[in-house]
């Protein structure tokens, strides 16, 4: 008797799918490309360490079969700091939501960014925070209804890869969840950097965003975002906007620069032949 | 250690905020090495969140924390002992910690190794509280040869990664513990989990037995985790329990008093947590009275009170930035 066999169930994690997203949710999307991309590339899968914060998307580290690290709201890429730190070998990749990175975890998005820690964040941009009930967050577009925006919303919200590339990003991509080979290759791409690279993916969320805007249905939602959608690769990014009727995408940044632990590891490197020339002997080694 | 550190082979980081040093401090711990940070009060409270995801993720990590006086920005660099019940109480749900408390810069040397060898046995966080007046002391310090000094490092998966369950434990209820990037691909997080790491945020049952073993693994080796030192208890008829810079204070006192006649002892305590519940209990059945002097307004003197039976505990605070000096722990002996 033959049995059914996914050709992804090897970088799935053993027991834990079925997952828990919505029909139409973009989040299966993602993990799905990003697998996909990973298998294309033949990446070695033990030196790769998934790390996500909470809601959704947060669950991702739990379906793929890595190292992975589900951490507290907002706080996966400082975790991933502190990991790269320890193992410059690994590569973390960092997959969250638009309010775990940009909300909670703000700061720690721009302050990796700078650094030029090497992982590939992958955010999956739904528009509010669809897991807790569909409050609204920094990527709210204005006038959107959420239930904490019960009149429209009134606050901009953040342009993620303009923001990306104001805080260092050596490679600032977004897609939409229709775009699903692009995801894949922009994953590739990415994860072969050294450095910060970031990747925006705006993702239905039909049951909370969609139901509250007009667009309840799965469908509707990826008819929306591929009439919508344009491309328009290597503009500045400030320009690729995100409006209800006009959504750019693209790649907006690809660029070299040095990598955070590499010259952290540099330094202790140097300083530790210095000793060595100096005569003065150290009493640990790693 | 930001000087220290690579000369050692090491790396030191200086991150955005103390939520994200706790949280690189996880980080590292995961991929093997051993990692710690320090603060200060309030740094410590920013610390809370990801102090408690190191607990549910049983992760071996260091804190030193040198307590100064708040609440909120308060009085900085000046001296306090107001951390010691956030240090118990300061994150959510239910857990336990170790918590060390030197009295001297001999033994912030020597509780520094002894945090690391502590959080790594048991696969917790291990805070040094200390106080300002310590965390600025100059004096002796011997650093022992390095191959005399004992040190120890968690357990390692003794299953292949098939059949490796990253969270169950044995009898100790310590788990042995993977190290990320060596093929076990296991998963860790923050949300109640079965012994396969698994999400388990339905079943009252895994929620219990794993806050259960989460405390039991620190409460049923209080005994080995323990340590106070006993001064002139044999025949004292008044205790002083103190900790940190105050013990030192607290043993003038009582080196002073037994000068007089007076049947004074100290019992200083090393561990604050697990609270040293055996050794409290013991001196109340032996003394009249237990004097607490503690640079708060009311804190561990709670914790002696609960142990200290029908005992009189009469308590002595002292805030501003100023040490109880020995004199003024005598008046309160001998009042």
């Amino acid at each position: 008797m033959s049995t059914a066999y996914h050709p992804l169930e090897d970088y799935t994690r053993r027991g834990m799918i079925p997952h828990i997203w919505c029909n139409g949710c973009g989040d299966g999307v993602i993990l799905g490309e990003f697998l996909r991309a990973l298998d294309e590339m033949k990446y070695d899968m033990n030196k790769l360490v998934v790390v996500s914060g909470i809601g959704c998307i947060g669950r991702i580290s739990g379906y793929t079969h890595t190292d992975s690290f589900h951490t507290t709201h907002g706080r996966p890429l400082a975790l991933a700091v502190g990991l790269k730190a320890a193992r410059p070998d690994l590569k973390p990749i960092v997959i969250s939501g638009d309010g775990d990175l940009f909300a909670i975890g703000g700061n720690h998005f721009i302050h990796a960014a700078r650094r030029n820690l090497d992982t590939t964040v992958i955010c999956s941009n739904n528009f509010n925070y669809g897991m807790t009930g569909g409050q609204s967050g920094p990527t709210t577009p204005i006038d959107a209804y959420t239930t904490t925006t019960r009149y429209g919303n009134i606050e901009h919200p953040f342009n993620l890869v303009h923001l990306a590339a104001a805080s260092g990003a050596i490679y600032v991509a977004r897609w939409t969840a229709i775009h699903v080979k692009r995801i894949r290759e922009s994953i590739k791409k990415a994860v072969n950097k050294k450095g910060f690279s970031f990747i925006e993916v705006i993702t239905p969320c039909p049951e909370e965003y969609g139901r509250r805007n007009k667009i309840p249905d799965p469908i509707e939602n990826m008819k929306w975002l591929r009439e919508v959608s344009v491309v328009r690769s290597f503009i500045d990014p400030i320009e690729a906007v995100v409006q209800p009727d006009k959504i750019v995408v693209g790649e907006f940044v690809d660029i070299e620069k040095p990598e955070f632990s590499d010259l952290l590891w540099e330094k202790t490197r140097s300083i530790q032949a210095m000793l060595e020339k100096e005569g003065k002997v150290t009493n640990v080694t790693i | 250690m930001s000087r220290r550190l690579p000369e050692v082979g090491g790396v030191f980081l200086q991150m955005e905020d103390e939520i994200a040093s706790m949280a690189a401090v996880i980080g590292a711990s995961y991929a093997g090495i051993k990692s710690m940070t320090a603060t200060s009060g309030p740094g410590f409270s920013l610390m809370q969140e990801n102090i408690g995801l190191a607990v549910m993720t049983e992760t071996p990590c260091v804190v030193v924390d040198v307590m100064r006086a708040g609440p909120s920005t308060g009085q900085p660099t000046k001296t306090s002992q107001q951390d010691v019940m956030q240090a118990k109480w300061g994150s959510h749900g239910d857990y336990e910690v170790i918590a060390l408390t030197p009295s001297s810069v001999q033994e912030m040397f020597d509780l520094t190794i002894e945090a690391f060898n502590l959080s790594e046995t048991y696969r917790c966080p291990v805070f040094i509280m200390t106080d300002e007046i310590v965390g600025h002391l100059m004096e002796r310090l011997n650093i022992p040869e390095p191959e005399k000094i004992q040190l120890v490092e968690r357990k390692r998966p003794t299953s292949p990664p098939s059949e490796y369950l990253p969270f169950r434990a044995g009898e100790d209820l310590v788990p042995e513990m993977a190290t990320f990037g060596e093929g076990y691909r296991f998963y860790a997080t923050g949300l109640t989990h079965d012994e396969t790491g698994h999400p388990q945020t339905d079943s009252p049952d895994e929620h219990a037995k794993l806050v259960q073993r989460l405390c039991d693994k620190i409460r049923k080796n209080a005994g080995k985790i323990v340590k106070v030192e006993r001064v002139f208890l044999d025949d004292a008829d008044v205790c002083v329990i103190a900790y940190g810079s105050v013990a030192r204070s607290a043993l003038s006192a009582v080196v002073e008093g037994r000068e007089r006649g007076a049947k004074i002892g100290l019992l200083r305590l090393v561990t604050l947590w697990p609270f040293p519940e055996e050794a409290v209990e013991q001196v109340a059945e032996q003394v009249d009275r237990i004097v607490v002097p503690e640079m708060n307004y009311g804190q561990l003197v709670r914790e002696v009170e609960r142990c200290a039976g029908r005992k009189k505990v009469t308590f002595l605070p002292k805030l501003g930035d100023a040490l109880h000096t020995p004199g003024e722990i005598m008046a309160h002996v001998l009042h």
